[in-house]
């Protein structure tokens, strides 16, 4: 049994993000990148279930990027990965989601994996995407924000949670691609001999092309363009009210609620 | 222009975002004979009625007890046998735990565009323009479709509101699609605790943080939101705390909510929770401290204690509503 667990980079969520003077892209210079926040929890899950499984799968950190994800797989090896395949990005940095699951699609084909995991969504662009678009491409059953997974033989029965607290239950078969939601289990912290023995790991580097991948192709395919960014307006400087008599203040602002507001 | 719309139903009710995709849809098809809904579920042919006066002549129904529950595949299936008989340029759903969920789906294998969650939506030359928040909502970026013959969009519920235009006959057409895939079986649908709206689309909201100190004294916020029919969110450090459910959760990591009213109680506003939030029409603070990042944001604000405050607003939102 092979399991691929999907990572993507995104800034981090303290990060600000400032606009370039062209407003068509992001300033990355003072970047600092971190693994996507709920891919942390696809990597711990991958690793329970080698520990359940006695220790036999192999778990492949896989990612589509720049060489800046290189590091973050490197800590994910160093949390009991078994090998890293980073597939370099270089010519297709304005790749779209679908562009992104063709070529994960292509190589998680090659690796031959029985299992993926991901996070639900990336916090940067918070589309959601990827992870579904992969299952489909490559004809495999999804379940997306994943709270628990039991697996069977063949089969996984899995938990996602929707709105208004409502859980759905599903039974899919193997391969599948379960991305994974926050409270499915807690991420582990890399020890230190983790650490030491990461870097001495098997690390593929790859391109698009060493899975078939034509980039200059897929590149004129690409579906979803960002034309320019913006920050969002401005908000009207609020009204603070203090030192009075609490209940006074909580009349004013009912009242404001309902006459200047006019939400309620 | 011809565009179809995904209406989303759950349990044979129809949820009240699907209206406001349907005006979207409406409004960029341009003429009701342009437009077309799509309802998938056990029985949906009932529910056509409901779409009159949307702007949409016709209304696909794939129905059967296959699609008694909500299966990606089956969804994905039910929405290609629309677009394959109606050969819209547009699809247009809501970015819903449901519409998130198979939209990507369909997307791949249409080899369509897709834009997900935008807060404004045009067609102009042939694209759809979209407008989403990034980064937590620190930026937003507007998007343009190209290289596709179908586009795709999912727009974020409580921004666009719904508007019955009084035109379209939403006269019914069956399609006969074939059982979901053997791959995914949805076994069952647990039901949630609340009968409250979700967060998601609550147009009410009033959330308790780390302040809150247990998950006793959430009850003070529940008889406030009980006056005004709210739904009851918590930030993060109050659900790590084990004070809230994990589905209570706004913010970065938990749900993004876009309200009229946001009511946030001990909550100082942290960056994470601020992005789930910040897009409430709406924000009201109650907070010990005067410098607490959360008024930075609010419209209105009050220093108090909220176990004081909190009280206060029921005693006087009680006395507003009349009850």
């Amino acid at each position: 049994m092979k399991i691929v667990v999907l990572l993507k980079q995104t800034p981090d969520t303290e990060t600000k993000i400032k606009i370039d003077a062209s407003g068509s892209a992001i300033e990355h210079a003072d970047t600092k990148y971190i693994i996507n926040p709920y891919d942390e929890f696809a990597i711990e899950e991958a690793l329970q279930t080698k520990e359940k499984a006695g220790g036999t799968p192999e778990v492949v950190i896989m990612s589509f990027g720049d060489d800046k994800a290189r590091e973050l797989i490197i800590k994910g090896l160093a949390m009991g990965g078994d090998r890293g395949v980073l597939i370099s990005n270089a010519g297709l940095e304005s790749a779209d989601s679908l562009t992104v699951a063709k070529v994960l699609a292509a190589a998680i084909k090659t690796e031959g994996a029985s299992l993926v995991l991901c996070g639900r969504q990336a916090i940067d662009d918070d589309n959601m995407h990827v992870g579904t678009m992969t299952a489909e491409l490559l004809g495999w059953p999804h379940v997306n924000v994943v709270t628990k997974l039991t697996l069977t033989g063949e089969k996984a029965h899995v938990e996602r949670e929707v709105e208004g607290g409502k859980v759905e239950v599903y039974d899919v078969n193997l391969p599948a691609v379960i991305g994974a939601h926050k409270s499915l289990n807690t991420p582990r912290y890399a020890s230190l001999p983790g650490i030491m023995k990461a870097k001495k790991k098997p690390f593929d580097a790859k391109t698009p092309g060493d899975f078939g991948i034509n980039a200059a192709d897929i590149k004129s395919k690409i579906k979803v363009v960002v034309k320019s960014y913006e920050y969002p307006p401005a908000k009207p400087a609020g009204r603070l009210f203090q030192g009075e008599e609490l209940e006074v203040m909580a009349d004013k602002v009912v009242q404001l609620l309902r006459q200047e507001a006019k939400v309620l | 222009m011809k565009v179809l719309i995904f209406v989303e139903q759950r349990d044979g009710k129809i949820k009240s975002s699907a209206f406001e995709a349907l005006t979207v849809g409406a409004r960029l098809a341009g003429s009701p004979g342009d437009a077309a809904a799509v309802l998938v579920g056990a029985d949906t042919a009932s529910l056509t009625g409901q779409l009159a006066g949307y702007g949409v002549d016709k209304v696909y129904t794939i129905s059967g007890p296959d699609f008694a529950l909500y299966n990606a595949m089956g969804w994905a299936a039910g929405v290609e046998a629309a677009i394959k008989d109606f050969a819209p340029q547009v699809l247009v759903g809501v970015a819903s735990p449901m519409g998130r969920d198979f939209f990507p789906r369909l997307a791949a294998r249409m080899d369509a565009a897709l834009l997900t969650d935008v807060i404004a939506v045009d067609w102009k030359d042939g694209a759809l323009h979209g407008t989403k928040p990034m980064y937590a909502g620190k930026c937003r970026a507007h998007l343009v479709s190209q290289n596709c013959n179908l586009h795709m969009v999912t727009i974020r519920p409580n921004v666009m509101p719904a508007q019955k235009t009084g035109s379209g006959s939403a006269s019914a057409t069956t399609l006969q699609v074939a059982s979901p895939s053997a791959q995914s079986k949805t076994v069952e649908i647990r039901k949630g605790k609340s009968e409250k709206a979700d967060l998601t689309e609550a147009s009410l909201i009033i959330s308790g943080g780390r302040a809150m100190a247990n998950a006793e004294n959430f009850k003070i916020l529940h008889e406030c939101a009980d006056v005004i029919g709210a739904t009851v969110g918590a930030s993060r450090a109050a659900v790590d705390s084990g004070y809230a459910t994990h589905d209570m959760q706004v913010g970065q990591t938990g749900k993004t909510v876009n309200p009229n009213l946001y009511i946030a109680c001990g909550i100082s506003g942290s960056i994470q929770h601020m992005a789930g939030m910040r897009t409430s029409k709406v924000i009201v603070a109650v907070n010990t401290d005067k410098d607490a990042p959360i008024f930075t944001i609010a419209n209105y604000g009050i220093v108090g204690d909220l176990f004081q405050v909190v009280p206060l607003l029921t005693k006087k939102l009680k006395e507003l509503v009349g009850h």
